[in-house]
Order: structure tokens, then C-alpha cells, then sequence
């Protein structure tokens, strides 16, 4: 019942994304309230008084928070489709290695180019290449990199897609030089699940470029 | 050998460690817990070790537990491996799914908010920076007492009457919390601001998966002066 389920969101984060994808993967209905991450919510200050961030998944009334600890309560609570993590404990702790890499890695590095210029951003850059590098064999030639099914580590890593341009920009050839993840993050794309809640690049892009240029200006 | 998971059947569990490291702590109070009988296997020099790179080439970094030929990486993942496989005696993590939540983001919490202003205190340059992270430091002990009180509803562990997840994550910070103590001469468990976590403390300590595999305080301190060039531990 979407009365028993609210997620506090914010259209930019790639942590909420992660948690839009699982619950339409499964089917669930629920109210999204979007947040302002300049200015926190009461109910987001009450739900997350630790952390202070979204996502923040409200299920009959108590929260759940961190978009991958979400993510692993939605495949334990919704069991009947679409199962992120294997049943094999080995298997899983494959998963959650992978997701934890791309979650220490991917975002902060992403972010750091982001948010830094000249030889700071360069290094974030060669880092970030290399993370690439070692997702690109791991993916190899499985169409997820849950194997045949869309899962975990795939969903921990989609929502940074939406990033492509800016990587595009700072010089990272993502369909040359990764040509196994570019055609991976086209199939996922092509769920309908991933569809609607990844923004669409261009929209991301242009809010990412004018957001630098504010954060710069300052400086 | 504790009942296992049926898929996998008696293959021979190793472990790569440091003993110095909370982390690989974490994982030996686990294999404990559940009875698995292991080698565990010292590495003295984990960057230029052929066997951790071999099992570990994206980290680098121990514990590594290496069930029949399977590597398996992180310290906390290693423990959700232990749960899951070794289904003997009480489990880890709880069944419940909210509280299974619960549990996964206070550890989750400890690594990025505890572990790293350990750290803080231990590398600060100055006073200043010293004194802002023991403050923050302060702040995480404060908030773990709260949840201490919350989880544990008047048993002995944050797992209950059991040692669980998040039991393990922040039992393995009580070492370098007291070499800390040592060298700042501030308390972080504090019999009257922390009563909860100064009598877990205890408790955790004296736990047979515990005892024997906690590292000896002073051996720690010796350990923080040598690897820690900054001015407190001079």
C-alpha cells in the first residue's frame, strides 16, 4: 500500500535512484516527497537524525536508511520478484564486495572531479579510469553483472550513467575505452525500472555545469 | 564443525590477518562464534605479500577468508559470509529485516564516523585538529550509548542476549579506543556518561569467542607508537 511506504528523495541522487530502481523492479507503489538538500525536512531531521541525508525509505512508519542497506531490506521484505542479491552466501558476498567497490569508489571520485579542478581533479580522473577498468573485467561478458539477472551490483552502479557527459567532458571515453559497461548501461537503460528513475543525462549535465560554475564563482 | 549451508560441504577455511587489525577481529570473533575451525595465517606485510595480492588485487588490505579456494573480502561482509554459511548456534544478524537494517547501518556508521576519527586523533598534526577529533570522536560514543540502550532493551549485548553485528563491528574499535585513552588521557567509555557501553565493554571482553583473540593492550600501544609518527604517542 503506497500509505505504508514514503521515500524521501531528491531528483539529482544517484543514492535515491538506486532505491527508485529496486522498488519499481519489484512493483511497489509509494509516496515520494522530494527534498530539499539545502534545507532538511523536519520529518527528513526526525527519520535520519544521524546521517541527516536521503534517501530515506519510511516503511509503516520506521526508516530505513543508507541506499544500499534500503536496497538489501527491499529484497529481504518484497521476496516475491526480482531478487537483487543470489541465494549462494558466496555469490552474495561477490555482490556486496562489488557494490561496496563501486560505493567507496565510483561516487567520491565522481564527485571529487566534480568539485575540484586542475591537478586534484586529474588525479580523481586516473583514479576513477582505473575503477573502470577493473568493473570492465569484471563484468566481462555476462549482460549483468549479476550474471543473467539485473541485481545488486548493477543497481549500486546504474545511476551513475547519468553522469556520462560531465565524464564525457573531463575527457573519460566511456564507450571507447569501456566498451563492455557502455553496452551494459545501455541495456539497463532499457528497463523500464531504470528508465523512469535515472534523469535524463542532458537535463543532469546542464544542472551539474551550472551548480560548478555557482560552487567556483565563490572561490 | 558448526552445521553448515548445505552447497557448501568441508572445505577448509583459512584466514589472512594482521593482529593489530579490528578489522580481521572482527572476522576470528565470528568464525568463533559459530565453532568453524580455521588456519589463521599471519601476515606480517600485507602490501608486498604474494597472497594477499593474489587473493585481495583490488584492495590490497587483509582480513581475506579464504573458504576451499574462495576469497572472500571485507571485514563485515566476511561476517555476513560467516552467518549465512555456518547456520549453527545463534545468528549474527537478526532475522527480522527491519532490524537486520538496523544493525547493517550502525556498522556502516562505525567504519565512516567512528573508525575514522580514531584515526583523526591518531594522525591529527596539531592540538587543533587533535581536539576537534576527539570531540567528534565524543559525539559517536554519546550517539552508540543511545543505541546501545535502544538495541540491547536491558540485555546484555547490542544483540541481545547474544553477541551480534553490531556487537562485532564496535567491539573490535574497544583496542584502539583504550590505546587511544591511554595516550590522550581522555575516557571515550566512561562508567557515568557511557554506563551502557562501560559494562558492555566488560562483558564483551570476557565473551569466550572474544577472549582469546583480543589483542593485549599494551602490545597495541607499543604497535600505535611505532606505526603512529605524530605527537601524541611520543
Amino acid at each position: 500500500m503506497a500509505d505504508e511506504l514514503v521515500l524521501l528523495d531528491f531528483w539529482l541522487s544517484p543514492f535515491a535512484m538506486r532505491v527508485r530502481i529496486a522498488l519499481a523492479e519489484k512493483g511497489i507503489e509509494y509516496e515520494s516527497r522530494g527534498e530539499n538538500v539545502m534545507n532538511n525536512s523536519d520529518l527528513l531531521l526526525e527519520m535520519n537524525p544521524v546521517i541527516k541525508q536521503i534517501p530515506v525509505l519510511i516503511h509503516k512508519s520506521k526508516p530505513i536508511c543508507e541506499s544500499l542497506i534500503i536496497v538489501e531490506y527491499i529484497d529481504e521484505v518484497w521476496k516475491h520478484k526480482s531478487a537483487f542479491l543470489p541465494c549462494d552466501p558466496y555469490q552474495r558476498a561477490q555482490a556486496r564486495f562489488w557494490a561496496d567497490f563501486v560505493e567507496k569508489k565510483v561516487y567520491s571520485l565522481g564527485r571529487k572531479m566534480w568539485d575540484s579542478t586542475g591537478e586534484a581533479q586529474e588525479a580523481a580522473k586516473k583514479e576513477l579510469i582505473s575503477c573502470f577498468k577493473l568493473l570492465e573485467v569484471e563484468l566481462g561478458e555476462k549482460p549483468y553483472f549479476g550474471g543473467e539477472s539485473f541485481g545488486f551490483v548493477d543497481l549500486a552502479l546504474i545511476p551513475s550513467c547519468c553522469w556520462s557527459l560531465w565524464f564525457e567532458e573531463c575527457g573519460i571515453n566511456m564507450a571507447g575505452e569501456f566498451p563492455k559497461i557502455f553496452a551494459w548501461a545501455e541495456r539497463c537503460m532499457d528497463r523500464e525500472s531504470v528508465a523512469k528513475s535515472v534523469p535524463d543525462r542532458h537535463r543532469v549535465y546542464a544542472f551539474l555545469v551550472e551548480l560548478r560554475k555557482k560552487l567556483f564563482a565563490k572561490h | 564443525m558448526g552445521q553448515m549451508n548445505g552447497s557448501n560441504n568441508d572445505e577448509y577455511v583459512r584466514l589472512l590477518g594482521a593482529w593489530p587489525s579490528p578489522f580481521v577481529l572482527r572476522t576470528r570473533i565470528a568464525l568463533n562464534l559459530k565453532r568453524v575451525p580455521y588456519e589463521y595465517l599471519e601476515e606480517e606485510d600485507t602490501l608486498n605479500s604474494e597472497s594477499v595480492l593474489n587473493y585481495n588485487p583490488v584492495h590490497k588490505q587483509i582480513p581475506i577468508l579464504i573458504h576451499g579456494n574462495k576469497p572472500i573480502r571485507e571485514s563485515l561482509n566476511i561476517v555476513m559470509y560467516v552467518d549465512e554459511t555456518w547456520l549453527s548456534g545463534p545468528p549474527i544478524l537478526p532475522s527480522d529485516p527491519f532490524d537486520r537494517a538496523v544493525a547493517r547501518f550502525w556498522d556502516v556508521y562505525i567504519d565512516e564516523h567512528c573508525f575514522t576519527s580514531i584515526n583523526g586523533v591518531a594522525v591529527a598534526k596539531d592540538e587543533e585538529e587533535r581536539k576537534a577529533a576527539i570531540g567528534k570522536l565524543e559525539q559517536c560514543m554519546a550517539l552508540l550509548e543511545e543505541t546501545f540502550q535502544e538495541c540491547s532493551k536491558g540485555r546484555g549485548f547490542f544483540g541481545g542476549d547474544n553477541i551480534g553485528f553490531i556487537d562485532i563491528g564496535f567491539g573490535s574499535m574497544l583496542g584502539p579506543l583504550k590505546v587511544l585513552e591511554k595516550f590522550t588521557g581522555v575516557k571515550f567509555i566512561h562508567s557515568e556518561n557511557t554506563p551502557g557501553l562501560f559494562h558492555w565493554a566488560d562483558r564483551f571482553y570476557a565473551h569466550e569467542a572474544v577472549k582469546p583473540v583480543m589483542p593485549d593492550i599494551e602490545k597495541l600501544v607499543e604497535f600505535a607508537r611505532l606505526k603512529f609518527n605524530t605527537s601524541i604517542f611520543k
